[in-house]
């Protein structure tokens, strides 16, 4: 089968697979590092930023300056921002049958497939994944069409400009490509295609493959996914965790014996400890409510803030910071917090357990009704009449290019008191940060991603002993600034085959056999006979019928009753009607033997001649010759069928018929 | 090939109302369908007799796993007694909410058991405890790999939060088994839906079985019409409920219409229970109707602004109210207390929303008894209004009728029921699918033939070629092995064997008067067969001879009669039947009007 690889992000995957006359499109993830070329959308005027000077050519031209915009040596492009969709040129993606969904990140590009490529299949995802993957496209499409710009820039993707223009806009690949943000009718449409699954629930797709999400421990409703017919097993293992935190564990064993494994997702950040990294975080955070400053954590609105939420639930009475408010602002952030209580099914065992008390598996709960912590949809209405400093603000968009976190950078980014703690991992903190230099805030950078690192990738694999590898090229090579760790990278045999962007890859398999199934009565017909100790044989002689990619045999329909026709039989009506096969032979024939019975069935005249090969029995009366050997019996004789016949009946006696 | 048997026996569940508990036998696996209690009785007879099993030995080694369907006690109540006094330490299957709720009942059982009516030789709250450690939840949809063969799969079923319906299947060979359903969605709760799974049997209940239910809306105007005439006219309701399940919808029912009509009587919900129920609602909301489901977040439907906890003493409060007070059947506790102090009153009502079991206050009043023995000889007279309203959320004949449409079973069985109404689902039954349907008596055991199909594997290659070929025969060899059975070609069967194919081929002289030259008469003999023989392909090749498949035919001069011509016809043991009959059309000679 064939693997199209659309997208050439790790942990933003986009790859279809053809199986056995079905095309499943796995994952579709947004890839949302482009927007870190553009400026930030603020949410009140800032001078700072519509002061920028205009970008210059080294020539002194000055056409781009309206497009392009200069801020402490970095260009950025003013415009709204655009993002990387999956290659949608590679193959035509209204041939794709499904779309089977690992978790909540990696279903945003989902409205770019579903509405404009012609696609008419089913989307499969788990109800969590379906739920927050809807809040955090919400929270997308909100917070860019709530900063309406009316300038879009397109000079600068124009091929020969772009060559002109410094890193990393230079470099920037398949501009062309980038679109502008969808919208809530579409972001509806697109949902309105997902059928909800569970874990271990079996989907049959025409009949000829079946498709299972498995639990993969990374968040709410996050599944590695099985492809298998009856004798092939494609594992997709997208986005996994091994460490506990509130989702159910990672199922491995169920990926035990596949043929195929791809693996994409692992950790971005394989040198960073989550653990760790929240102690980091915990005591930084701490360390600046303590001073007098105000804390920043520009993140997503669910998945890791629910664990960080339970650490300072257990942390900020000891760390003296009862009186802190903490605020989550995000359009979605209620609805976020809800429906991570809700979940219970998909929860590790303890939080499942308190649900059975009942209680509300994440403490969060409790942070609200205590008011500790407060939840508001924008940084305009009640939060501004409620906002106290020192506090703690939990916003998004991580990239700090749109978002209410874009106002509390340039209302913090002064103060050297202030700290901004970056925890998501999906983009470099660097480049958010680039277009509110210089900033005398301080910047934390603790990365938590709790995907596999290359550790328990290399255990999961000797554990689970897949035939074949397939993952992104990224994978298999050390990171580019650590090219000396070479422990860095997937270790296993044979080698992970690897593919990059607007590759096709040609698995490796090998099919033989298929399934099929042998009606009660046909089955009771046949005699098996024993050929070999433990091996019997029987002849089956049956229709094979096949409806929906399923085989079935049944017993052959009686031969119709020859008509009792008066008609006078014509040459042509004996025409044999259909070959019906005989059987093969096997087995050789004892010349003493055959001689034998030749003479008990009335020829007197035999002559046995040898040959090299074998012997030659000669008829003589009847002129016929028989030719003996070890693998081959001719019989040569006049056009006299009886004789024929009666020879025939004589040697078969002596083979064996399969 | 042997037909499997499917022998199944109702512990309890038979024809009768209360007590299930289910025993199915497929393809050699034992497994237990519910274990439920009688609420009627209050001596052995209230949880079935597991001794049909236990003479054979323990009970973990007959059964394979256990299956609970919702949390309802005439389907979970014996429980505790079957695992931690009879003994079972196999696997137990229940979904989620029902894993939660299920122990409080029982507790709740066993605290008015014990505790208040001081029996003793009964489950105690650690064995309540034990047995729930047995339990594995189960997700819907999911399915459930119990052993190797043995797997099992939930499906909605409405009736109660978590309530699920469970395909168990092993091989092609399946059973569905019901639980209690309902059809059609409620306030609080979605419709049962099963996809196309033929399974060999339907396992269904039918405590409704000849109801047709009036609609919906009808019932819930009669409701909210009774409540509020009693209410305005300054009377006392009491609903006996149940904690968990018709209280919430009822509940629901009653504060939108409190809101709507601004009225200001007080609403009761009796004790703990209840907080504790709604909670589990909110929890569980994902097992809710699409309605709930989607305003959550905006507004929690289980968060009852006119609906207040209730205390004892506010009974003997002056002045109309409404009383949801548990149990439902007003067998016990804090509803049989209400009922003792509001009975005398003609202003007052009580509403059964219910079926409720023989033997209960419930069923008495019910059935137009207005005089009840109480404790200690004392009678007790009925004044009050006494209302039924079936709120029960169990699928009605139609709902039964359509869940068979909806899973094409090839056999229905139907239990949970009484003899008389199922007798006539039965014959709807078997009238509309022509499938047959059982109603076995409790202790009775059924047998259900089953025709399973067997699975083979066959060479890609053989498939590739015989769907190539339309409408041919295939041929071919399964090796058998016990385990497993392989369908391969002939070719493939000989070469796996390591036997050689011994080759029998035939080759006829025929002769023909033809005095023309041997090329012509080759393409005479070509031209003829090709008239002929349509259907094959024959053909005259380069170097003389013709072809009709792989049939060889050569020409050679007679070596003495220069007017005769020897047809070579050769052909192997596998064109017999062509080769035959080329050499019997050949010797009928050629035809004269031939170029």
């Amino acid at each position: 089968f064939l693997q199209y690889c659309l997208s050439g992000h790790p942990t933003l995957p986009c790859n279809v697979l053809k199986f056995k006359s079905t095309t499943i499109m796995l994952d579709c993830g947004l890839d949302m590092t482009s927007t870190l070329n553009f400026l930030p959308l603020p949410l009140v005027q800032s001078p700072r930023l519509s002061k920028l000077p205009g970008w210059v050519l080294k020539d002194g031209s000055t056409f781009l300056d309206k497009e392009l915009k200069e801020c402490s040596g970095h260009v950025f492009v003013d415009s709204v921002p655009e993002f990387c969709l999956p290659e949608t040129e590679l193959l035509d993606l209204s041939t794709v049958d499904v779309i089977l969904i690992s978790n909540y990140h990696c279903m945003m590009a989902l409205p770019y497939i579903t509405e404009y490529t012609g696609f008419t299949g089913t989307v499969y995802a788990t109800e969590p994944t379906v739920q927050i993957g809807r809040l955090l496209m919400e929270e997308l499409v909100n917070s860019i069409e709530r900063v309406p710009k009316a300038q879009s820039a397109s000079m600068w993707k124009n091929k020969e400009v772009q060559r002109l223009l410094p890193a990393p806009l230079k470099d920037a690949v398949e501009v062309s490509m980038w679109r502008k943000c969808y919208t809530m009718p579409e972001v509806n449409a697109a949902l309105s295609k997902i059928q909800l699954v569970g874990y271990s629930q079996k989907i049959e797709l025409f009949g000829a493959v079946q498709v299972t999400p498995l639990s993969s421990g990374y968040a709410l409703g996050s599944s590695n996914w099985i492809i298998q017919s009856h004798y092939e097993k494609v594992s997709y293992v997208s986005g996994s965790s091994l460490l506990t935190t509130h989702p159910q564990p990672m199922d491995q064993a169920s990926l035990k014996n596949s043929d195929v494994l791809i693996l994409t997702g692992l950790t971005q950040i394989p040198t960073a400890n989550p653990d760790g990294m929240v102690g980091e975080f915990c005591s930084n955070l701490a360390m600046t409510v303590r001073n007098g400053g105000n804390v920043l954590v520009p993140c997503y609105p669910s998945g890791v803030i629910y664990d960080l939420l339970e650490c300072l639930y257990q942390y900020i009475d000891s760390a003296g910071l009862s009186n802190i408010p903490f605020y989550f602002i995000s359009p979605v952030a209620n609805s976020s917090l809800e429906f991570s209580q809700i979940f219970a099914e998909w929860l590790c065992h303890n939080k499942q357990t308190k649900v059975y008390l009942p209680e509300p598996p994440f403490p969060h709960a409790e942070l609200i009704q205590t008011n500790k912590l407060k939840h508001y949809p924008s940084i305009h209405g009640d939060f501004s009449n409620d906002f106290k400093q020192p506090c703690v603000v939990f916003t998004g968009h991580p990239s700090l290019r749109f978002g209410d976190v874009v106002h509390f950078m340039e209302l913090w980014g002064k103060s050297s008191l202030n700290t901004v703690i970056f925890t998501e991992p999906d983009f470099s903190y660097l480049d958010a940060l680039a277009p509110y230099q210089p900033l005398a805030m301080k910047c934390v950078y603790c990365p938590i991603d709790t995907r596999l690192n290359f550790i328990q990738v290399s255990k999961l694999l000797k554990e689970v002993q897949p035939l074949h590898v397939v993952c992104p090229e990224q994978y298999t090579q050390p990171p580019p600034t650590q090219s000396h760790r070479t422990d860095l990278m997937i270790d296993c045999q044979p080698p992970a085959m690897s593919y990059r962007r607007a590759e096709v890859l040609t698995l490796p398999y090998k099919r033989r056999y298929e399934k099929i199934e042998i009606m009660p009565d046909l089955a009771d017909s046949l005699v098996p006979l024993e050929i070999k100790p433990g091996i019997s044989l029987a002849t089956v002689s049956a229709v094979l019928h096949t409806k929906d990619n399923k085989h079935v045999l049944q017993l052959p329909p009686k031969p119709p009753q020859p008509p009792a026709s008066k008609k006078r039989k014509r040459v042509s009506d004996d025409v044999p009607e259909c070959k019906s096969l005989k059987p093969l032979l096997s087995g050789s024939i004892p010349v003493d033997q055959f001689v034998q019975t030749l003479e008990k069935h009335g020829f007197s005249d035999v002559k046995v001649e040898d040959t090299a090969k074998g012997h030659i029995v000669l008829l003589q009366e009847a002129e016929t010759l028989i030719q003996l050997e070890e693998d081959s019996t001719h019989i040569i004789c006049d056009n006299d069928e009886p004789l024929r016949v009666k020879l025939r009946d004589l040697v078969l006696k002596f083979l064996q018929k399969f | 090939f042997p037909h499997v048997l499917l022998v199944l026996c109702c512990a309890g569940a038979g024809q009768d109302v209360g007590r299930s508990c289910i025993l199915v036998s497929i393809a050699g696996k034992n497994v237990m369908l519910d274990c439920g209690m009688h609420m009627g009785y209050n001596d052995d007879r209230r949880f079935p007799d597991f001794s049909y099993i236990t003479q054979n030995g323990r009970l973990t080694d007959f059964l394979d796993c256990v299956i609970i369907s919702h949390f309802h006690l005439d389907h979970c109540g014996a429980l505790p007694y079957f695992s931690e006094m009879v003994g079972y330490d196999g696997p137990i299957y229940m979904t989620h909410p029902t894993k939660a709720i299920c122990p409080i009942l029982l507790e709740d059982y066993r605290k008015i058991t014990v505790d208040k009516k001081g029996e003793t030789n009964f489950f105690t709250s650690q064995m309540i405890k034990d047995c729930m450690k047995k339990v594995v939840a189960v997700h819907l949809h999911q399915t459930v790999q119990v052993d190797e063969e043995l797997e099992i799969k939930a499906y909605y079923a409405g009736h109660v939060l978590g309530a699920a319906m469970f395909q168990i299947k092993v091989g092609c060979e399946s059973v569905v088994y019901t639980g209690d359903y309902n059809m059609t969605p409620d306030r609080h709760l979605g419709a049962a839906w099963i996809d196309k799974c033929r399974p060999d049997l339907l396992i269904s209940e039918s405590t409704y079985a000849t109801t047709i239910r009036d609609s919906k809306r009808c019932r819930e105007r009669d409701f909210l019409k009774k409540v509020h005439e009693t209410v305005e006219r300054g009377g006392k309701v009491l609903i006996p409920v149940f904690a968990l399940g018709r209280a919430q919808e009822l509940c629901i029912l009653l504060e939108t219409f409190w809101e709507r009509m601004n009225l200001k009587a007080p609403i009761y919900f009796s004790t703990g229970l209840t907080e504790k129920a709604n909670h589990y609602y909110k929890l569980f909301i994902t097992w809710t109707n699409q309605k709930i489901r989607k305003t959550f977040v905006q507004r929690n439907m289980f968060e009852f602004k006119h609906i207040k906890a209730f205390d004892r003493a506010f009974a003997d409060n002056p002045g109309p109210m409404v009383v949801f007070a548990t149990p439902g059947m007003l067998h016990a506790g804090q509803s049989l207390q209400i009922f003792r102090k509001w009975a005398g009153n003609e202003k007052n009502m009580v509403i059964m929303p219910g079926y409720c079991v023989q033997g209960t206050v419930g069923h008495k009043i019910l059935s137009g008894q207005r005089k009840l023995e109480m404790e200690g000889r004392q009678i007790l007279e009925v004044k009050m209004q006494v209302e039924y309203m079936s709120f029960s959320a169990h699928a009605d004949a139609k709902g039964i009728m359509q869940l068979i449409r909806q899973a094409e079973p090839r056999n229905v069985l139907l239990v949970h029921g009484e003899a008389k109404k199922m007798e006539f689902l039965k014959q709807k039954i078997e009238q509309e699918f022509h499938v047959s349907c059982f109603m076995p008596a409790n202790g009775e055991t059924t047998t259900v033939i089953t025709n399973p199909c067997i699975p083979v594997d066959i060479s890609l290659g053989l498939l590739k070629r015989e769907t190539a070929i339309a409408q041919r025969f295939p041929r071919a060899f399964p090796p058998f092995s016990p385990q497993s059975f392989r369908l391969v070609s002939p070719e493939q069967a000989l070469k796996e064997l390591g036997l050689a194919e011994h080759q029998l081929r035939f080759t006829c002289r025929v002769h023909v008067q033809d005095a023309r030259k041997e090329h012509e008469t080759v393409l005479r003999v070509y031209n003829h067969l090709k008239g002929l023989l349509k259907d094959y392909s024959v053909q005259h090749l380069p170097d003389g001879s013709i072809t009709v498949e792989s049939i060889l035919i050569q020409a050679t001069a007679h070596s003495e009669d220069q007017g005769t011509k020897v047809l070579l016809v050769s052909w192997t043991y596998q064109d017999e039947e062509l080769g035959s009959y080329l050499t019997a059309l050949l010797k009928k000679g050629l035809p004269q009007s031939t170029p």
